[in-house]
């Protein structure tokens, strides 16, 4: 810490303590805060600073912004927690320009009666994943709301990062001919949460999957920079991004059942819960549409990154005025695939 | 997957489409209807229509039971919820279904009102336990296979002299609903809806047996194959059934040994009537007033009785008019012959309740129906002509 940093008459008991109103109050209260907590975890040039904005230089380029809120309930579940998940969620969409995402900005909503160890413990978390990603969280905010006013904790954060000009990676360009492949199995992010929830307690050992995927998107890019779509299945799952993908290329799609990965607990969990894991969320997984010629290539580089062991190629775009995505299913059927109805899980990330 | 992918195996499914290839006739239809909303599911889902001849028909049953709930009990929930302050639990899809005024309880969730939605009705109780200073109400659905736990809660519920709990029942029964579609006028009289046999329930058929069956295969002369959720299981059945009516036989056959026996599951079974009796009537949506097709709480158990408890009553209220959710369920239309359907009507935003469930035969036909293209490029040609 720098020697800049002024001493309160306390330390913040971040053992037992917990959030009140005085620490939303802009005075002395929440300079403590975001001295003693966040400071300390996301440490920087600019946060050291303490100014009311960053400035920082970018790398030449295109400019590459995304925002995202995330409101998972609960905040600690396996294989992840708000924290780490707020800097993933936020750098993939960045990630999904083929963009390299550089800074992060974020935004604390925290309820009145939140316990600071709870806190740290998901500024840290978020603080390592950020480091990890070589992304600097440089800018933020705190807020406090009465209790009963919010649900514990809820941040937003804003990712910055740079593109290559010569990269066209965009949502639109899917053309017919095209492979579609998936970077693993799908639905582990959506059943470790639905493991956890309180209604709906059951034993399992999966894990989210939440991961910040920038790491792939660069050796994907390196091989074959003609990528056409990148697209993370978040909520609404695959199901709900290749309709969106399909709907705004303005071309269907055909996918095959038996090429998609899947766990097996995951298939399970889906089978007793009566859900379908085409439509349960991702956090670590991404869709890329590229021209079919280099499919394999691009395979081959997702295969040899830690992140994409298990992808692979899972249909193909197709001439369709309609915009239908439809399945060969693994019983020799074919059905369609339609967008996300209703909500079977609602905050999730 | 051990134990499903064995029932999802494309080549055994090629090769039992074969043997029903083999076995239709010539010039003959074979209008098979499948009762279970789970079969409607399994057959949207797997693309099973696309492995059968055109000649074996299959009409879609009541057997939904967000389906069959009329507009009066939703109604009554609502009303009970919002200006009762109880906590009121229930199944996910039920909180969807379009009620009076366009009202549901989701919209009404939306709104302040304390409802909760639960995967089982244990879940209910433990709301129950955990908020001691509140009335919690489960709204209880289904046919044979959820009534068990409902018992089983209630019993619970008694055991730890718990005073928050009650239940609306809406428990409704199997084979009262298949009586009442074949005596129905379409089927008897008018001919309008033609069964040649019913692939009969699974789930349903595990805790009641396939004895309560034998009675229709009999009396009505339909051959009835009860059959598992699986798609393998469908296309067996199918085949059982085929045969059977080639054959001139109406017998209740077993397709599902691996769950159902003649008898049922007994000890289910005694559970139910420890706890519950017939209702003298009860209104289906599509069916209207079936006499003696529902269940209700014995009066010793009537401490946990919501509509007791609350006084509830409900009213008979109409369907949308332009809804043929009742004429869907009664096999007498199929979704596309409904004029809301896939336009006003769709799951974002269901006008009837045939759109809300994925059992339902509306939502399983929008949400996995190839229709749609057929209907788009139907209309694409006709515009074309014009």
């Amino acid at each position: 810490m720098s020697a800049r940093v002024r001493r309160h008459a306390r330390a913040l008991d971040v053992r037992h303590g917990r959030i009140d109103m005085n620490h939303g109050s802009g005075g002395r209260a929440t300079t403590q805060l975001v001295q003693e907590l966040f400071l300390n975890a996301f440490d920087n040039e600019w946060l050291r600073l303490m100014d009311d904005q960053a400035r920082c230089n970018l790398p030449a380029g295109r400019l590459v912004v995304a925002t995202d809120a995330h409101v998972v309930s609960p905040l600690f579940f396996p294989g992840g927690d708000i924290g780490a998940l707020s800097v993933h969620g936020t750098v993939n969409d960045v990630a999904m320009a083929g963009a390299k995402p550089m800074y992060l900005t974020a935004a604390f909503i925290i309820e009145e009666g939140f316990a600071l160890a709870s806190l740290k413990r998901i500024v840290d978390s978020m603080a390592q994943a950020a480091r990890s990603a070589q992304v600097a969280v440089i800018a933020g905010d705190t807020k406090v709301v009465e209790r009963g006013k919010g649900d514990g904790l809820f941040i937003t954060t804003t990712g910055v990062g740079v593109v290559d000009p010569a990269l066209d990676i965009h949502v639109h360009r899917a053309q017919p001919q095209d492979c579609i492949l998936i970077s693993g199995t799908i639905g582990d992010h959506g059943i470790a949460i639905m493991s956890e929830r309180e209604h709906l307690s059951f034993q399992t050992t999966i894990l989210s999957d939440t991961a910040a995927l920038h790491g792939l998107v660069a050796d994907m890019v390196r091989v074959v920079p003609d990528i056409h779509c990148l697209r993370d299945p978040t909520r609404g799952g695959l199901a709900t991004a290749l309709n969106e993908i399909a709907d705004q290329s303005g071309v269907g799609m055909r996918i095959q059942e038996a090429a998609i990965p899947i766990r097996a607990e995951v298939r399970a969990a889906c089978e007793f819960l009566g859900l379908d894991p085409l439509y349960i969320a991702n956090e670590g997984k991404l869709i890329a549409i590229c021209p079919p010629e280099q499919a394999n290539t691009l395979l081959a580089a997702m295969r040899r990154h830690p992140l994409g062991v298990q992808s692979a190629i899972i249909g193909t775009v197709v001439d369709d005025p309609l915009r239908f995505v439809e399945m060969e299913t693994a019983f020799g059927g074919t059905r369609m695939v339609d967008w996300l109805t209703g909500d079977p899980l609602p905050r999730i990330c | 997957m051990k134990y499903i992918d064995e029932f999802r195996d494309k080549h055994m499914a090629a090769s039992m489409a074969r043997a029903i290839w083999a076995e239709v006739e010539e010039r003959r239809t074979y209008h098979i209807m499948e009762f279970c909303g789970g079969h409607t599911h399994a057959i949207a889902r797997y693309g099973l229509p696309d492995l059968l001849p055109s000649s074996i028909r299959l009409v879609h049953g009541p057997g939904c039971p967000v389906c069959v709930l009329p507009i009066g009990r939703i109604d009554m929930a609502i009303n009970l919820a919002r200006d009762g302050g109880v906590i009121l639990c229930t199944y996910a899809d039920v909180v969807r279904v379009p009620a009076t005024d366009r009202e549901s309880l989701l919209a009404i969730k939306a709104a302040g009102a304390d409802v909760v939605m639960v995967y089982s009705v244990q879940d209910a109780l433990q709301v129950a336990r955990r908020n001691p200073d509140r009335e919690v109400v489960f709204f209880a659905i289904g046919f044979e296979t959820t009534t068990p736990p409902t018992a089983a809660a209630i019993l619970e519920a008694k055991r730890l002299g718990m005073r928050n709990f009650t239940v609306i029942c809406n428990h409704v029964l199997t084979p009262s609903a298949i009586q009442s579609l074949l005596d129905s006028p379409e089927v008897r009289q008018m001919g309008t809806v033609r069964i040649d046999g019913f692939i009969g329930p699974s789930h349903v058929s595990a805790v009641i047996g396939s004895r309560p069956y034998e009675f229709f295969a009999q009396e009505y002369e339909k051959p009835v194959v009860i059959a598992g959720f699986e798609p393998l299981d469908v296309l067996q059945s199918v085949w059982m059934l085929v045969r059977q009516i080639n054959e001139g036989r109406a017998i209740v056959e077993n397709q599902f040994t691996r769950a159902v026996t003649r008898e049922g599951n007994t000890k289910a079974q005694t559970l139910v009537t420890e706890v519950f009796e017939l209702a003298r009537t009860f209104e289906w949506r599509g069916l209207g007033i079936v006499p003696y097709s529902s269940l209700r709480i014995q009066n010793r158990y009537g401490a946990f009785d919501a509509e007791r408890r609350f006084g509830l009553r409900p009213a008979s209220v109409p369907d949308h008019k332009g809804c043929e959710c009742g004429a869907i369920l009664r096999g007498v239309k199929h979704p596309h012959d409904c004029r809301l359907f896939g336009g006003a009507c769709v799951p974002e935003s269901p006008m009837g309740s045939c759109m809300v469930s994925s059992e339902g035969a509306c939502a399983a036909h929008y949400t996995y129906g190839r229709y749609r293209r057929d209907n788009a490029l139907g209309l694409r040609r006709a515009a074309g002509k014009s």
